[in-house]
């Protein structure tokens, strides 16, 4: 069994007013492995870009634990425990036209970190550094010099993901990496990462909306909706025995590539039954966690 | 027999830049019928939208330039219209849903006075009229408590209940052809769902034509009737949604289905992406346009555009692989087997 790299521990997350504050993340857990990919899906709202940004210390969390490598992350509070904790965790952004700035060529852009944390001795390694890591998302070392606008939108991402690496993080959180994304690119993209997992081990926790492409890339799925993970399981035993209801109506509105399925498909609505009191964390199956109360979990596993 | 809405022949725009004319549809040719709904698919930059903006005239001249082509709507052509005639069409015969419902609604306006106006515009129709009809159109739309929403700021509803708004509008008028860019893009998938069985619970009562302009295979699917797929300003492939999805012909149909994963690929194998990017239309390439990342090209792909070959009688594709005299392939092996088990599910 791989180790937990990440462990997140009744996070919560509220913004605005102490009276009546907006809970955008209201008391979640879960665990990452080395290694493993964790997609989190819900719809927009549902508090997952805000899970996201809380792990890598984005937001100051208003209660729970996340804990990186066994140390709680919060409680890194020298300049040199920061700074370490930013080389092992790294994040990939949605908009690869808001997120490259657009004074700075690709080469600074990537060079930027390692300048932080001066992990080269001379121009020439740093150059070198550069061209290996255009080199390992795809592009030439030629590019380096070019700025973000004479990029296209795939090799935009490309840069965003060679800057994410260039502390050779070993956690990546990608935050909606390709939905800005034409189709034909998206590929090219998923496959990179998948293969950058491959070669260097990286562990991550990929939140997107796009259910097929959560699926096709993770190994485990967390369902979110108003700030709750619903359901939380291996890939294919979340898409093949569903058992929250939401889950269920989340799965049933994806349409699919095929004429003749698409013919037959029937929505399942969502009604939101208010979680009771008593709801818990119950795991329904080995492995495979759904948040209610035990009368619910075994209604729905019925039905 | 169906009536023939809409004809479009050899269309041709041009955008004039510092850079030089880019060529964004370079002769675009299809057709669509009553009640029916036409998709059309492509990456950014194929020219999807701007030939259904086209359509509706919205195109600034300049910098666009209607370098050729007609299109026939309801057997007169579009192109040489003024501006003053096309007011009339628009709206009433043509309308349109557009992508992002913030930006496409008035944010300093009542909803109810937006939909009013294309009304009072279009019908002669006194003001209480007007009004009834548009409580009317929320309600169709599925909007709960349409005379209080009446009074409703845009910002007061959620993304899909203005989306809703925004195809109130547009059948405000009676439209007989809708055009939808990209009508769900920017929603929530429990949300689209909601929208496209909306679309297609309207289409059924007024018997209205759509052509559904996405990126999404898989809203392809679930609304077309037929479907083009744009490449680089041109249609490559054309056909009924079965013929396109279950015996597709051109190798970048190939490559959009193989890129997309479904719920049923395993997560072990790579996607098969469509190496490289599309070209610059500013100076279209020699011959096929998607020759350059196109795995099985030929050589003549780079120095003779394909003409379009039929395959049935419904199905069509601008490929130099149809021609008599080209190797016989066998569908790529992902494509293949994705295919062989859609037809295992769907029965």
């Amino acid at each position: 069994m791989a180790e937990k790299i990440l462990e997140v521990k009744g996070l919560k997350q509220y913004f605005g007013s102490k009276k009546s504050p907006i809970k955008a993340i209201d008391g979640i857990s879960f665990d990452v492995y080395e290694g493993e990919t964790l997609g989190l899906v819900g719809e927009s709202g549902c508090g997952k870009s805000t899970t996201g940004r809380s792990i890598i210390r984005l937001y100051d969390i208003t209660d729970g634990q996340i804990l990186f490598k066994g140390k709680n992350v919060n409680d890194y509070k020298s300049r040199k425990d920061a700074m370490q904790f930013n080389r092992e965790m790294q994040m990939i952004f949605q908009d690869p036209y808001a997120s490259l700035n657009p004074r700075m060529t690709a080469g600074e852009i990537i060079a930027e970190a390692f300048d932080i944390h001066s992990l080269y001795k001379n121009k020439a390694e740093r150059r070198e550094k550069i061209g290996s890591l255009l080199e390992s998302v795809g592009l030439n070392r030629e590019h380096a010099n070019r700025y973000a606008h004479e990029f296209s939108g795939g090799q935009r991402q490309r840069i965003g993901i060679a800057r994410a690496l260039s502390l050779d993080p070993s956690f990546i959180i990608a935050d909606e990496p390709i939905s800005a994304l034409d189709v034909s690119i998206q590929a090219q993209v998923v496959n990179l990462l998948k293969q950058l997992q491959q070669e260097r081990g990286l562990t991550y926790l990929f939140i997107a909306h796009d259910l097929s492409m959560v699926k096709y890339i993770s190994d485990r799925i967390a369902v979110m909706y108003r700030g709750k993970i619903l359901e939380l399981g291996q890939a294919d035993e979340i898409y093949n025995h569903p058992i929250h209801p939401y889950t269920k109506s989340l799965l049933s509105a994806v349409p699919q590539p095929n004429p003749e399925y698409e013919r037959k498909r029937v929505r399942i609505p969502y009604k939101h039954e208010e979680a009771p009191e008593n709801a818990e964390v119950i795991e329904a199956r080995p492995g495979h966690f759904v948040y209610g109360s035990q009368e619910q979990v075994s209604r729905w596993m019925n039905s | 027999m169906k009536k023939k809405l809409i004809e479009v022949k050899d269309l041709r725009i041009n955008f004039k830049t510092y850079a030089g004319i880019v060529q964004a549809v370079r002769g675009v040719n299809f057709e669509l019928y009553e009640g029916e709904t036409l998709a059309i698919v492509g990456e950014s930059g194929s020219g999807k939208s701007v030939t259904s903006n086209a359509l509706m005239k919205l195109l600034p001249q300049p910098p666009a330039q209607y370098a050729g082509g007609q299109i026939l709507f309801n057997g007169k052509d579009l192109i040489p219209l003024t501006d003053k005639e096309m007011m009339k069409i628009r709206g009433n015969d043509i309308a349109m849903i557009f992508q992002d419902p913030m930006t496409a609604l008035n944010p300093t306006m009542r909803i109810g006075p937006q939909i009013t106006e294309v009304i009072l515009k279009h019908k002669k129709v006194s003001k209480d009229e007007a009004k009834a009809r548009a409580i009317e159109l929320l309600n169709q739309v599925g909007i709960p408590f349409p005379e209080r929403r009446f009074r409703a700021y845009p910002h007061e509803l959620s993304g899909g209940m203005r989306q809703r708004v925004v195809i109130a509008i547009a059948l405000a008028a009676d439209p007989k052809l809708l055009i939808a860019d990209e009508p769900t893009t920017a929603l929530d998938v429990t949300i689209q769902a909601q929208i496209l069985e909306l679309m297609k619970d309207i289409q059924k009562k007024s018997n209205t034509s759509i052509i559904f302009i996405t990126h999404d295979l898989g809203v392809v699917a679930n609304v077309a009737d037929r479907v083009a797929v744009m490449y680089a300003g041109q249609i490559v492939e054309y056909g009924t949604v079965n013929d396109i999805f279950y015996n597709p012909k051109h190798p970048y149909t190939w490559g959009l289905l193989g890129s997309m994963p479904d719920l049923t690929n395993s997560t072990d194998e790579l996607l098969r992406a469509i190496p490289g990017s599309p070209p610059n239309l500013l100076d279209p390439p020699k011959g096929d346009a998607f020759a350059a990342r196109n795995e099985y090209a030929l050589a003549i792909d780079f120095e003779q555009e394909p003409p379009m070959f039929q395959v049935s009688d419904s199905h069509y594709a601008k490929t130099w692989l149809l021609h008599p005299d080209a190797p016989k392939l066998p569908l790529p092996e992902a494509v293949a087997r994705r295919i062989e088990g859609y037809k295992e599910g769907g029965e």
